[in-house]
This record gives structure tokens, C-alpha cells and sequence, in this order.
């Protein structure tokens, strides 16, 4: 294989990773408040996107992209004020059920309100044939575009979690609930908080992918399943991981197109995630303590 | 509320009144169609055609005097629930005929519930394999992926292509056109360089792409009813890839073209002349079914027509005349859809026999190519 044609299958595969870690760093906020996976996160990245086509037909493209994400996040708010706030025991498995259950209503809502047919945003830079050319390889600017939100979400994160008040608090929420509450953290209003802002990231990243990806009513659920393999894959709660473990399967799955059949693609990337699972349950950023912690 | 409650009551008594005009036992026909799910865009606007045909038909005084009652079930395109949805209308529902599924997977699924269950089944779907080997009670209204792959090697030969590179999805529909592109590459002496599969819910193509760049095809071709049949040609196109990029029978649907935008335009299919009945000429043999068909369909639903609810058009019309001439027996009904001769659909012209449940031939295509967003006949 030629090297441009090396650096070609990568380029595939940052196409997909970007895609990915994009829709899987969503998953971990509300993990990161309530230690659940928030199955109806592929729904809010499909509202995202739907509701920016929507709105681009009046308003322009990055006033579309801001409506649609605050609507989404209203979106998120009222699931979680209206299906887990008044939940008198939020045992994690009850609020995994109800996120499935949320996630199909807000499925056949989009069916009604939409219809069947398939949308996206325009490209942000040039049009469907424009590509960067590098030497050879070549790269939509879209996935740029991607690239950068997915890192910008990142940095936002890390510092939002780590260095400011409500995001310890969040974290303390999700370490112990109970404790939380003792130390007088409004426990409730976080959680309604991290459905907020996991709504608002979903939303943007179904934004930004829409050109590449298109969308539809149905499409939360595929794109939900890869975010979450790479959020698992990365280590729950860790947005670094999530783009880490997004490339890696990306990337993964670019190169054994062009050794195998590319009908083996998704079983690749599905038994390294169970291999990496085997020998690292935490995933491949998690701390091994909390994977530990957890178990017990 | 009042005003609601009197419409409804008026509607009642309208009903009442006709069906004692009529006095007919009403003709029951099912129909299973994708109306939601990845298939939607076929199932959808064949729901929809059926149901302003049946209305249409229905003001009409029913067929033959027996008032239509159609049963929409929606499968998702999921074989089994088409199959579990076939034997609810055939068991529960007693329906007469059923018309779909609107894909070949279903289709396959539902053959053998309905030879047992003796019920008359008209399908939507493509594959040659539904009519091939004929069953008794299995009909089909699409033309056969045979000769959609016969029209593109005709029209490869014709430029030069002798090398390709084939991309298909893991439907019904992409296999059985997998099947039929690779069975008759060798008459044509085309070489296939590549023949990749890929998961129908795919978001990105770019590898797969990059493997038919990798082997130096003379042109692409795409076997495919998902959106992911845009996707490719934005692939291949951003990988700067200059080679024709021909298309199934499946991308008559403008909606796809528009979806690809800028990258569609030059894209080569074969289809049928409903999605190009404004430029057909006035003394073209279809001209006059396809434009008040998409007439009839643009003004009601606000979208453009595909070749997919003409389908429905199609199978719908070509029963209601078979039960026209033989009643409400089944038997008779068979036969006289097995004597259809020169019935001019949307489709084509349809020449049934106890040998060919499909009836349609090669000139039920034409080649079709994307001109400014818009298809256009290509012409020689």
C-alpha cells in the first residue's frame, strides 16, 4: 500500500472517529452527575440537527445552530423535570429504563412533527465536492468543523468539571448521592443541570455531523450505539477517553476495510471493545478504582 | 365541536346511503409497507398513493360496485413484522389481496405465508428472485433488478467502462441486485475490481471509497435504497475521484439527488419515466397515465412524485381491473391478472402470463442522469 494511500485510510478513519467521540463525549455528563447512561442521547443529537434545518429555512445557519441547541437543552430539562426528578428512588437501573423509554417517544415525536424524510444542514465551508487537498489526501472541510467543536466540547468539559464549583459538584453528586445532599448540594437541580448540558452537547454535535451524516428521525439510535461503544471504550465519565477511544475505533475500522471486506467492519470494532473490555474493564482511560468501586 | 360532530354525522349518513346504493360485499385489500424506518421513502409515498387511489376509486362507486377497504400496515421494513403483519390480514382481517412489501427482503420473508394462505400478493419490490422462480399467488409490479443492471452495462459498453468498482448495502435489495450485477458482469465483459457490502445505517463511506480509488476503477457503481447512497457519491466525489458514478434503479427518488447536492449532478441510472413524466413527449404511450398520476399525487401531498408510489399506482389499478373482469374469486381473479396484456402503468407497459408474474420488459426503463438538481432523460 502507497503511503498516500495509508494517510487516506486515516483520514477515513479521523472522519469516523470525529463523528463518534462527538456523539460519545455526551454520554458522559449525565454519567458523570447520576452514574447512568443516558440512553435517549442519540435522540438529542437527532433533535439538534433536525430543529438547525428546521430553523435555517428563516433564520441564518449560526443563529439556526444556537436555536437549536437552546431548544434541545429546553428539550433535556423538561424530560428530566417531568420523567426522573420526582422519581422517589432513583435506582439507576429505573432511570436507565425510563431514558429508553424517552428516547422512543421523542423517536415517534420526530416522526410526526418531521416526517420520514431525510435533511441536513448545508456544508459550513464550500459544498459537497469541496476537499482539502494534502499532498494527495484529501479531507472535507466538514470534518474540520467536527474535529474542532468535539475538541472545543473537550477543553469545555475538562475545565467545567474540574475547576469550577457546580462541576465538582456534579461529580460529587455522581460519587455518592446521598453525601452530596448532606453537604448541602441541591442534588435534584444538578441532575436536571447535567440533562441540560449533555442535551446542549448532543444538540451541537448533531449540527455539525448533519452535512456529513445526514439526518433523520431514526438516526439517534445508530449514532448513540457507536458514541456509546467509544464512551464505554474510553472509560465512562471521560470526555478525553471518549475522543481517544472514537479515533482509535475509527481508525480501527478505516484499515480493515482496506485488508478485509468492509461487511467485517462493525464486528472489528465491536471485538476490540470486548477484548479491551476483558483486559481493562474500566475502559481504556477509566480508573481502574472506580471500575473497582463499582463492582463492589 | 358541533361543527365537528355534524361533519361526522353527515359523513355517516353519506356512507350509509352509498353503501346501500352499492350493496356489493366490499373489496378487502391489504397492504404491508414500510411507512416508516430506513424504508420509508418507498413504503411512504406508496401509502399515500394508495390511499387517494382508493378514495379516488371509492367516489367512483368502488370497483365493479364493490366499495374498497385498504388496511395500511405499516412493516418498518422489518421482515418480520411483515410477516407477522401478513398473517394478521390474511387470519384476521380476511383481506382479498395484499399489495407490497415495498422491499425485496419483505417480500422474500412474506412469499411463502401467502402461497400457504392462497392470498394474492402484489409487490413493490425490485428483486428478480420474487418472481423468479413464478409462484402461484406472487405477483410483482417493479421491474426486475435484471434489467436495471442490463440498462447500466448496455450504457457502460456504450462509453468505454470495462472496469468498475461495486458498492452495495446489506439489504434485500442490495444483495439481490448484488447478485444479478456480479451473475451478468461477464456477458457484458465487464471486470468488477471491487465488490465491497456495507451496513445500511452507514454515516460515512470514505474508506470503502478510498478501496475502489486504491484499485483504479473505470467508474462506480451503487447498489442501494438508504441515504446512504448520497453519501457515496459525496464520498467519491470529495476524494476527487472524476470516474461516472452510476446508480440502481433505487435513486429514483429526487429527494437523493438534492441530499448529495452539487456532487449528484452527472450521477447515471436507469428508471422509469414517472420521475421525468414532464418531459416525456405528448405521443409517448405513458404520457398521459404518468402526468395525471403526478398531477393527482403533487397537488394532494405537497412532494415530488417517485417511482415508488407509482408502484402502488400501479399494482392497485391492475387488481381493480382484474377484479372488475372476474369478481370477487380469487381463482378467477389470478387468471385474469395473468391475462393482463398491454396495461399501461407507471412503470411501463405490462404484459402478464402464467409464465411471467412481472410483465414488464427492458423499455420499461430509460436512463436517467442528475442536471442541475433535477433528473433529465440522458438520451443516447
Amino acid at each position: 500500500m502507497s503511503l498516500e494511500l495509508v494517510l487516506q485510510y486515516l483520514v477515513a478513519g479521523l472522519t469516523y472517529g470525529t463523528i463518534y467521540a462527538v456523539v460519545g463525549v455526551g454520554f458522559n455528563i449525565i454519567y458523570n452527575t447520576t452514574g447512568i447512561i443516558n440512553f435517549a442521547q442519540g435522540e438529542f443529537v437527532m433533535l439538534g440537527g433536525m430543529t438547525a434545518v428546521s430553523l435555517h429555512r428563516v433564520v441564518p445557519m449560526p443563529l439556526a445552530i444556537v436555536g437549536a441547541v437552546l431548544v434541545t437543552m429546553a428539550i433535556g430539562a423538561l424530560v428530566e423535570i417531568t420523567c426522573i426528578r420526582w422519581l422517589r428512588k432513583p435506582a439507576v437501573l429505573r432511570m436507565i429504563i425510563i431514558t429508553i423509554g424517552v428516547s422512543i417517544a421523542l423517536r415517534e415525536l420526530a416522526l410526526l412533527l418531521w416526517g420520514e424524510s431525510v435533511r441536513s444542514l448545508p456544508y459550513f465551508t464550500g459544498n459537497e465536492v469541496s476537499s482539502l487537498d494534502l499532498g494527495g489526501v484529501r479531507l472535507s472541510p466538514q470534518v474540520l468543523w467536527s474535529l474542532g467543536t468535539c475538541v472545543t466540547i473537550v477543553v469545555f468539559l475538562r475545565f467545567f468539571f474540574q475547576h469550577t464549583s457546580i462541576g465538582r459538584q456534579m461529580r460529587a453528586c455522581a460519587a455518592n448521592r446521598d453525601a452530596a445532599a448532606l453537604c448541602g448540594i441541591a442534588t435534584k437541580n444538578l441532575v436536571t443541570l447535567s440533562f441540560v448540558l449533555s442535551a446542549g452537547i448532543g444538540a451541537l454535535a448533531g449540527c455539525v455531523v448533519s452535512p456529513i451524516t445526514y439526518t433523520a428521525y431514526n438516526v439517534g439510535t445508530g449514532l448513540a450505539i457507536k458514541g456509546f461503544t467509544v464512551a464505554i471504550l474510553g472509560g465512562l465519565g471521560s470526555s478525553m477517553g471518549a475522543v481517544g477511544a472514537g479515533f482509535l475505533v475509527g481508525v480501527l475500522e478505516s484499515f480493515s476495510v482496506s485488508l478485509l471486506p468492509a461487511a467485517y467492519k462493525d464486528a472489528i470494532s465491536v471485538a476490540v471493545l470486548l477484548a479491551i473490555l476483558f483486559l481493562r474493564p474500566s475502559g481504556l482511560f477509566g480508573s481502574r478504582e472506580v471500575a473497582r468501586l463499582e463492582a463492589a | 365541536m358541533k361543527t365537528l360532530r355534524f361533519l361526522a354525522a353527515a359523513a355517516l349518513l353519506a356512507a350509509s346511503a352509498h353503501a346501500a346504493a352499492a350493496d356489493k360485499p366490499p373489496l378487502k385489500i391489504g397492504a404491508l409497507l414500510a411507512v416508516t424506518g430506513g424504508a420509508s421513502f418507498l413504503g411512504a409515498p406508496e401509502a399515500r398513493t394508495l390511499e387517494m387511489l382508493v378514495e379516488e376509486l371509492n367516489a367512483k362507486g368502488g370497483v365493479d360496485g364493490h366499495p374498497i377497504q385498504l388496511v395500511v400496515k405499516d412493516t418498518a421494513g422489518d421482515p418480520a413484522k411483515a410477516v407477522s403483519f401478513a398473517r394478521q390480514l390474511m387470519d384476521e382481517e380476511k383481506v382479498f389481496a395484499i399489495i407490497g412489501p415495498a422491499t425485496s427482503g419483505e417480500t422474500m420473508a412474506v412469499k411463502p405465508i401467502v402461497e400457504e394462505g392462497k392470498t394474492l400478493l402484489l409487490s413493490c419490490a425490485a428483486a428478480e428472485v420474487i418472481v423468479n422462480p413464478v409462484t402461484p399467488h406472487v405477483f410483482k409490479v417493479a421491474p426486475k433488478d435484471a434489467l436495471a443492471v442490463e440498462m447500466i452495462y448496455r450504457r457502460m459498453k456504450k462509453m468505454g467502462v470495462k472496469r468498475i468498482g461495486f458498492l452495495s448495502s446489506n439489504t434485500g435489495f442490495g444483495k439481490a441486485g448484488k447478485d444479478q450485477v456480479e451473475k451478468l458482469a461477464p456477458a457484458h465483459g465487464i471486470e468488477i475490481a471491487v465488490s465491497e457490502v456495507y451496513d445500511k445505517a452507514a454515516t460515512d463511506l470514505t474508506a470503502e471509497v478510498t478501496k475502489l480509488k486504491a484499485a483504479n476503477v473505470q467508474a462506480i457503481l451503487n447498489w442501494s435504497i438508504e441515504p446512504a447512497q448520497s453519501i457515496v457519491i459525496k464520498n467519491v466525489r470529495q476524494l476527487g475521484l472524476a470516474v461516472p458514478i452510476f446508480q440502481s434503479h433505487g435513486f429514483a427518488n429526487v429527494q437523493y439527488a438534492k441530499a448529495a447536492g452539487a456532487a449528484a449532478e452527472g450521477v447515471l441510472f436507469p428508471a422509469s419515466r414517472i420521475v421525468v413524466a414532464d418531459s416525456l413527449p405528448e405521443t409517448h404511450p405513458q404520457k398521459a397515465v404518468v402526468s395525471s398520476y403526478k398531477r393527482a399525487y403533487e397537488a394532494r401531498y405537497k412532494e415530488d412524485v417517485s417511482t415508488f408510489g407509482g408502484h402502488a399506482y400501479d399494482a392497485l389499478t391492475i387488481l381493480a381491473r382484474a377484479v372488475k373482469e372476474a369478481g370477487l374469486d380469487r381463482d378467477k381473479v389470478r387468471a385474469a391478472l395473468e391475462g393482463t396484456k398491454g396495461f399501461v402503468g407507471t412503470a411501463g407497459v405490462f404484459n402478464l402470463s402464467a409464465a411471467d408474474h412481472n410483465g414488464l420488459a427492458l423499455d420499461a426503463f430509460e436512463m436517467l442522469t442528475v442536471k442541475d438538481g433535477k433528473f433529465a432523460v440522458l438520451g443516447e
